[in-house]
Formats: C-alpha cells, structure tokens, sequence
C-alpha cells in the first residue's frame, strides 16, 4: 500500500473483479470474467471442476497475477502482488483442506497464525485474549483440545475461526462443506450467513452444490469453461436454471435403468479390523455380505474408516484380524486371487492410489494385464507395440483425452486419469467391484460417465461396494445403504426407504 | 467450446502445462537429464579449480592435466577403463534397487563379501580346471554379494529398518568380517606386513582383452549394464519394478507382490557389486586382502546418481569418473597436490549433483512455456 493513502473503509469488505484474463502459455483459463462481490453479502462462485473458480480466487489473493484486468478491493484497484498483501487487506481463505497443525491445540494453532507471533509466547495472556475474542463469535471450540482429537466439523470451524481471529474482513471458503455431514454443513454456514447479516464480514463461497446456494447465498455467480456463464440474485433462479448454466449445452452420459435379479454372495467381510497409519483401530469388527447385482454404499463423514476398509480389500494395508472372502475362497489381495475373482478397485485420488504419475498412459492402462499377452510374450518380454494399441483403442472408448498414449499420466486432468483407471478396471468382466469416492473432484461429464459404468456393471450381475462421501451419489446409485461411523457399521437401509435426516443423525454418531 | 478446453485448464492450472506441442514439449525432460548433471560437473570443476588455486596452482593446468590422465594418451584411456570396470557394477549396486525408489548405498560391502566368496571357492578347489574355478568364482561373488544385500532389502521389508542406513552400516560389519578371516582362519602364513589370503593362482586369474591392458571386467561390466537395462525397460519383471518403484499403493491395488520384487531387486544389485569384487581378485589383486576396500562402492554411489539411475547412462559416467580418478597420479606428480585430492573432487561434485537434483522441472525455457 502506499504510504499516506486513505484507510481503507471500515465494516465490511467488498472485491470486484473486472475483465479477468487469466493466460497459461496460449491457453485462456479466464477469459473476460467480471465477479461483483458486495460488501456485506454471502456470495456463491458455482461451476464445473476447470471452469476457472479457482484460478479466479487465485488471482484475487494474489498467488496469480492476472494476464489482464483488475481487481478492485473497497471500491478501490489494487495491486496484489502475493497473498501477503492480500492478507494486509483483510483477504483471508478457507481451503478445502485443512491447515491446522494436527498435534498442536486449537489455540497454539491460532496464535501460529499470526504474522507477529513473539519469541517467547505468553501463553496465560494469550489464552485470556483468546477467550475474550471466542466470546464474541457465534462458534463454540474447545480452545485446549488437540486439533487431532475434534471432529471435522469442528476443525472447519478452527479454520474459519482462525481467519476471523486474524482480522479477515473478506472470506473466500473453498468448497467448506465437502468433509462435513449435511447437519454439519448448515451448522457452519448458517452460522457464518448471521455474521453477514449482522455485518462485519463478506463472503465468497466456492461450491457445486445447489442446495448451499439456495439456502445461504444472496448472489450467485456461474463460471464455464472460463468464461462468465451468469450471475445474479439466488432468490431469481432456480437449481434447474443454475444448472443449466453450469453445464451449457453438454450431452452426458445416460445412466441405465437399474435391472437384473440379485445373485449368491460375492463379498463376505466378517469382523474385520484394521489399523491406521498411527497404529490407532480405524475399522472395527465390520461384518458385511454384498451379493452379485448389487451396490451396496456406505456411507460416513471422511476419517471414520472407510479409507482403511477400502485400503485392506486393495491391499495396501495388512487387516489386523478377521477375514474377507470371495465366493467363499479366503482373499489376501494378491494379484492372482484379483484375477481370480475378477476384481475392479476404483480408489479414491486415482493418480495417488491407482497409477504411476511418471509412467505413459498406455503403461497405466496396462497394469492389470501386462504380465499376459498380447502385452508379454511368452510371459516376460514387454511387447511395446501391445501397449500402444489396447491403449488407443480404450483411449477413444473410455473418451479419454490425452495428448498420446505416451504421455505422462499426471499431464492428464483428474476426470481424465479417473477415464484411464475405469478403462483399466472396467475394460474387461467385473465380478466385484469396489468403488471409493470415485467420482471425487470431477466434472459432470466424467461423473455421468462413471455413474453409468457402476450401474452398468451392477446391471451385468458383478457385486459392488461404493464408498463415498456423497450422500447425493450414494442414494443415487445404491441398493442397500450402511453408515460407517468410528470404524463401524452403525445403521443399515434399503436406499429406496432412506431417510435423510435419519442418515445424517447416524453419520454424526447420534 | 469443447471439454478439452476445460481440461488443458486444469492441466495448465496445475503441474504440467499441456499448452503446446514443440520439441521442447516432447524432449524437455530429456535435455534436462543431460543438461543438469552435465552442468553440476561443470560447477564442480570450477569449484574444485578455486580449490587448486588456493594451493597455488594454476587452475587451467589442472583441467590440462585431468584430461591428460584420463583420456590424453592409449596408455591413460587403458588405465580409465580399468578402473571404470568396478565402478559400473558398483553403479549398478544403487541404481538398480532406485527403480524400486530405494536408496541403497552398501555397494562397498557387497563388493567385499562378493570377493570373499570368489575367494573362499578358488581356493576350495585347487584340482579344478581354470574355467571351471572362474565360473564357480562368478557365481560365488554373485551370491554372495547379492545375499548381503537382500539381507538390506529383508530388514527393510520385514522389520522396517531404513534400507539406507542398514545397507552402509552393513559395509564396515562386511569390512569387519573380511578383515577377521584374512587375518585368522584364511591367512596365508607368507603374508606378513599385509595379512592376505592365499593367492588363486596365476591360471586361474581372468587376464585381459587381448590386445589391451584392460582386463575382462569391463565387459562383465557392460554386459551387466546393459543386461539390467534390458530387464528394467524390456521385461514384465523391470515393469513391475517400475510400478512398484513409481508408487507402491498402484503396484499393491494391481496385487504385485512387492516383497518379492524388493528382495529380487536388492539379490541383482548386490550381485553386480559383489561380481566386481570377483573382478578386483581374479583380475588385479589375485587374493582378498584389505587392498579391496577401494572405494569403489563408494564412488559407485556418485555414478549411479549423476548417470540418474539408468543403466546405459552408467556406462560413460563411469568411464568419465573412472578417468578422473586415473588422473589422480599424473597431478600428484605434476602438480604436486595431495593424492586425496581426487577425494576431494569426487565429493565436490556429489554434492553438486545432490543439491541440482532441485533444478528439475523448473528451468522455464525447457518446459515449452511463453
């Protein structure tokens, strides 16, 4: 800032952004968006995942520097030139991950925060201060407890906390919800829509889903490809007319009709336990029957075992006891009992899970099959030529874009590393299928699409286990549906009977 | 406007930019791999040129003299090669176990135990015909320089001990027992200032490639090295590797049996580095004495890292490294510098290649940007 200028105006803050271009090399990721934030509003930034939503905050807290235009804060341009500044303004963000320091308290992570933190902390003065700040907040947090020790929920509002705590009279949410239970959700945004109303703060609100919008928005502005798709008031539109915003005039992927009898029992999981990472019991004497031409779901707040679950049948983790059989063999994930069984694995963040970033994607798509011909001959030498034709030819199957079957598979965008993962597992028969957050993070054509695989596949008779964090994707796609709470199965339903509320209240541990 | 647009936007927005289609787009990532351990030998030369200067020496005299040494003369290139003989397979010692993202740097060790054993077996069967010793020394050295670090690779998996540090403590207990029997039950009671083993005997030692002083073990070297390149880019085996080296969590939900190929990996590379201890006795030394803990483990570890890994690129990065230590005699002699000085280069310019390990992907006119 410059020195002797006028302070910037006291309450709530405003930021216009004003002819945004946003240029990588000769590719438009902004291309002429306009975004009016008023001060004093809770303002939603909808669109696809690569329409630009997060290049746009990007530039706005000053980790890009936009091609062209402006961005304006308190009715007046400024040059922000790295998040600090951004900061000095009273620009703060809440990613979609958390930031906090897990082994360290609710309040030496606020304190760390701070720009101007002391050599020697005191903490009793600290402490008081941070009381006295707390009381004056809608959201209640056990300032002594380890950030490991609370719920998601609560750590999203540490998050928000932290950034009011540092005098943030702008706050940008980077999709706030996505690791809290519906209840959760509305608790949070709720509380944060009555400190817009009561003034004081703005907010910019990066999300997908409508029913956010409708319910805590004022404004809404709809990003596609880059481009400014419409804006307006929330109370104008409909989820039908956002939507069709979002998605312009795109043909998805039909979902098929859900047909076919149940089959005999493909996966059995009786009292299984497992571990986590810190040696602390993640999954807890979880008995499970899935039988073929069925999906059954389960469902659960993120950190409440499924990743663990989902890790055992894959075989990147040891169960600590119990057993998993397949069609009543005993199974231990090795690769000749996958083959066996006919096993599809879709993990969640495929390219961390599921494939080698550095290798090309026709390796990647081999990986299943490449010990057998046509891809080895005689059933160790590597025969190049097999690689690149199976991969062109699931390459325009699977629409999956990519410069060349030679290209490195992290280049590829997430819906397209997903595209390569389900023309891998899904290329061939599927007798199980085991699904974990799959369709996380990706836009609606890569989504419609994978829905319609899992159907398909459920539909051919092969027995799959969906997790996910989408109650949404999980009522959706299920026959049966169980809640995953603290290691265990706590609630079980027919997904056509399922009651939300009662969903949620079990998800939460109630 | 198509989806791909929107997708070259994530791909733009995020690590690898997707903008355009040039030669830099498609062989950036290649000129980077010779460029970068290219320019850090460079800076290291310059570096250890200062460090001449402050002996007061005259720096070009050096570079003259370094060439000179290793690539001036018929006689020099010999002495190169000859040396760069060990140091591909002990190069192979740490590169090959890297495919499986493992940092193994017992080369020395294994190189130890594997003469041991050539040794051991020579002397074992003093009635056999030559070619029958020398075969049973190959496989010997290769067995048990390999065994020595699977024994790495097993603590590593099983137990949980860091396959670094285990592998390099596993070098001074290799060391340790080497120096226990020559100096007790395998002494020869002729050797008495250098306690050393019984000699294998003149027929049985593998002798050189006619026409040359260089002896067969530059050839074992290039067959190994090309041989493991063959298996890591040719083979189901090496693809394995691969995926299991690129991210464990694909090779398990694609069920590879990781152990299997960890305790493999570590046999091969172990074998390389205890085939060039059965070099170094059944082509220079002749017997197994304290004289085998050369160094050339050590240096086996700067090859590995500057060639990245791969194992034809090994090849010429030990034949310059082998060059540079040839050199050693000539500026001792000629410029009268301390004979670790060599040392000293060799350490400059590991840390150079370490610290330019921080360039990739960063140097902005080879990523095709504007």
């Amino acid at each position: 800032m410059i020195i002797g200028e006028a302070p910037l105006p006291e309450g709530p803050l405003g930021v216009d952004a004003i002819a945004v271009t946003m240029k990588f090399g000769d590719f438009l990721a902004l291309d002429n968006v306009a975004l009016k934030v008023r001060p004093g509003s809770f303002h939603a930034l909808l669109g696809e995942n690569g329409a630009g939503k997060s290049t746009l905050v990007k530039c706005i807290m000053g980790y890009y520097h936009a091609t062209e235009g402006d961005i304006l804060v308190g009715g007046r341009e400024q040059a922000i030139a790295n998040p600090k500044d951004a900061h000095a303004l009273g620009l703060g963000m809440v990613y979609q991950h958390f930031t906090l320091v897990p082994a360290m308290t609710v309040a030496e992570n606020l304190v760390l925060a701070r720009d101007d933190v002391p050599a020697v902390v005191n903490w009793a003065k600290e402490t008081q201060e941070l009381e006295a700040f707390l009381a004056r907040m809608p959201f209640k947090v056990p300032l002594n407890a380890k950030v490991s020790d609370i719920s998601a929920g609560e750590r999203q509002k540490c998050e928000i906390l932290k950034q009011l705590y540092l005098k943030r009279r702008f706050l940008i949410l980077d999709e706030p919800t996505s690791v809290l239970t519906p209840g959760e959700a509305d608790e949070v945004l709720g509380m944060l829509r009555d400190m817009v109303v009561s003034g004081g703060l703005t907010i910019l609100m990066i999300t997908h889903k409508f029913r956010e919008v409708m319910a805590f928005a004022d404004e809404v502005t709809i990003l596609r490809r880059g481009k400014l798709a419409g804006n307006g008031k929330v109370a104008d539109l409909t989820p039908d007319s956002m939507a069709r915003m979002m998605i312009g005039a795109e043909e998805l992927t039909v979902q098929p009709p859900r047909v076919g009898q149940l089959g005999e029992a493909r996966l059995e999981l009786s009292r299984l336990n497992a571990l986590d990472d810190a040696g602390a019991v993640a999954v807890h004497d979880v008995s499970l029957t899935v039988r073929g031409g069925e999906i059954v779901g389960i469902a659960g707040v993120s950190g409440n075992g499924q990743r663990q679950l989902v890790e055992v049948l894959a075989g990147q983790r040891e169960a600590e006891s119990g057993e998993v059989r397949i069609r009543g063999d005993l199974y231990s994930a090795s690769r000749e009992e996958m083959r066996r069984h006919k096993m599809s694995l879709l993990p969640e963040e495929p390219l961390k899970n599921a494939c080698v970033g550095g290798m090309s994607v026709a390796d990647n798509i081999a990986f299943r099959e490449f010990d057998r011909a046509p891809f080895a001959s005689k059933g160790w030498w590597l025969n190049k030529s097999a690689f690149r034709k199976v991969a062109e030819r699931k390459i325009g199957l699977y629409k999956i874009k990519t410069r060349s079957p030679d290209t490195p598979i992290s280049a590829l965008s997430g819906g397209n590393v997903q595209r390569a993962v389900l023309a891998r597992e899904l290329g061939g028969e599927v007798e199980v299928l085991i699904a974990a957050n799959p369709c996380f993070g990706l836009d609606f054509a890569a989504v419609a699409q994978i829905h319609a695989e899992i159907m398909a596949a459920r539909n051919r008779g092969a027995a799959v286990l969906l997790v996910s964090e989408d109650l949404d994707e999980l009522l959706e796609l299920s026959d049966r549906l169980v809640v995953m709470f603290h290691g265990q199965f706590v609630h079980e339903a027919r997904a056509s009977e399922a009651d939300l509320t009662e969903i949620g209240r079990h998800m939460a541990g109630h | 406007m198509t989806t791909e647009t929107a997708d070259r936007a994530e791909a733009a927005a995020g690590v690898a930019p997707a903008a355009d289609a040039g030669f830099l787009q498609r062989y950036g990532a290649t000129i980077e791999y010779i460029l970068i351990p290219g320019a850090a030998l460079v800076g290291a030369l310059a570096v250890f040129g200062m460090f001449v200067a402050l002996f007061g020496k005259n720096p070009l005299d050096l570079y003259f003299y370094m060439y000179q040494g290793a690539f001036g003369t018929w006689f020099s290139w010999q002495n190169t090669l000859t040396r760069a003989a060990p140091l591909i397979l002990t190069a192979l010692c740490t590169a090959l176990p890297a495919q499986l993202g493992m940092v193994i740097i017992g080369g020395e060790g294994a190189l130890l135990i594997g003469a041991l054993s050539a040794t051991s077996v020579a002397l074992a069967m003093p009635w056999a015909p030559p070619l029958v010793v020398q075969i049973a020394m190959v496989c010997a050295g290769v067995i048990g320089g390999g065994l020595w670090i699977t024994l790495s690779g097993a603590l590593r998996q099983y137990r949980g001990v860091n396959e670094t540090i285990s592998s390099l403590l596993l070098v001074y207990i290799g060391l340790a027992i080497l120096n226990h029997l020559v100096e007790g039950m395998m002494r020869d009671p002729a050797s008495l200032n250098k306690p050393s083993t019984r000699e294998i005997g003149a027929a049985n030692m593998i002798g050189s490639i006619p026409g040359t002083d260089v002896h067969w073990g530059l050839v074992f070297g290039l067959i190994a090295a090309f041989a493991s390149y063959i298996l890591i880019y040719h083979t189901v085996f090496g693809f394995s590797a691969r995926v299991a080296g690129g991210n464990i969590r694909a090779a398990r939900i694609v069920g590879l049996g990781v152990n299997k190929l960890i305790l493999t990996i570590c046999f091969l590379a172990g074998g390389a580095a205890g085939l060039a201890g059965m070099v170094e006795v059944a082509a220079v030394q002749g017997r197994t004495n304290a004289n085998l803990a050369a160094g050339y483990g050590f240096t086996g570890i700067l090859v590995a890292f500057l060639a990245r890994h791969n194992p034809l690129a090994i090849i010429p990065v030990a034949i310059l490294l082998g060059g540079i230590s040839a050199s050693g005699g000539l500026l001792q002699r000629r410029l009268g510098l301390p004979d670790a000085s060599v040392l000293v280069l060799q350490g400059i310019i590991f840390v150079f290649v370490l610290a330019s390990d921080a360039l990739y992907g960063r140097i902005g006119f080879l990523k095709g940007k504007t």
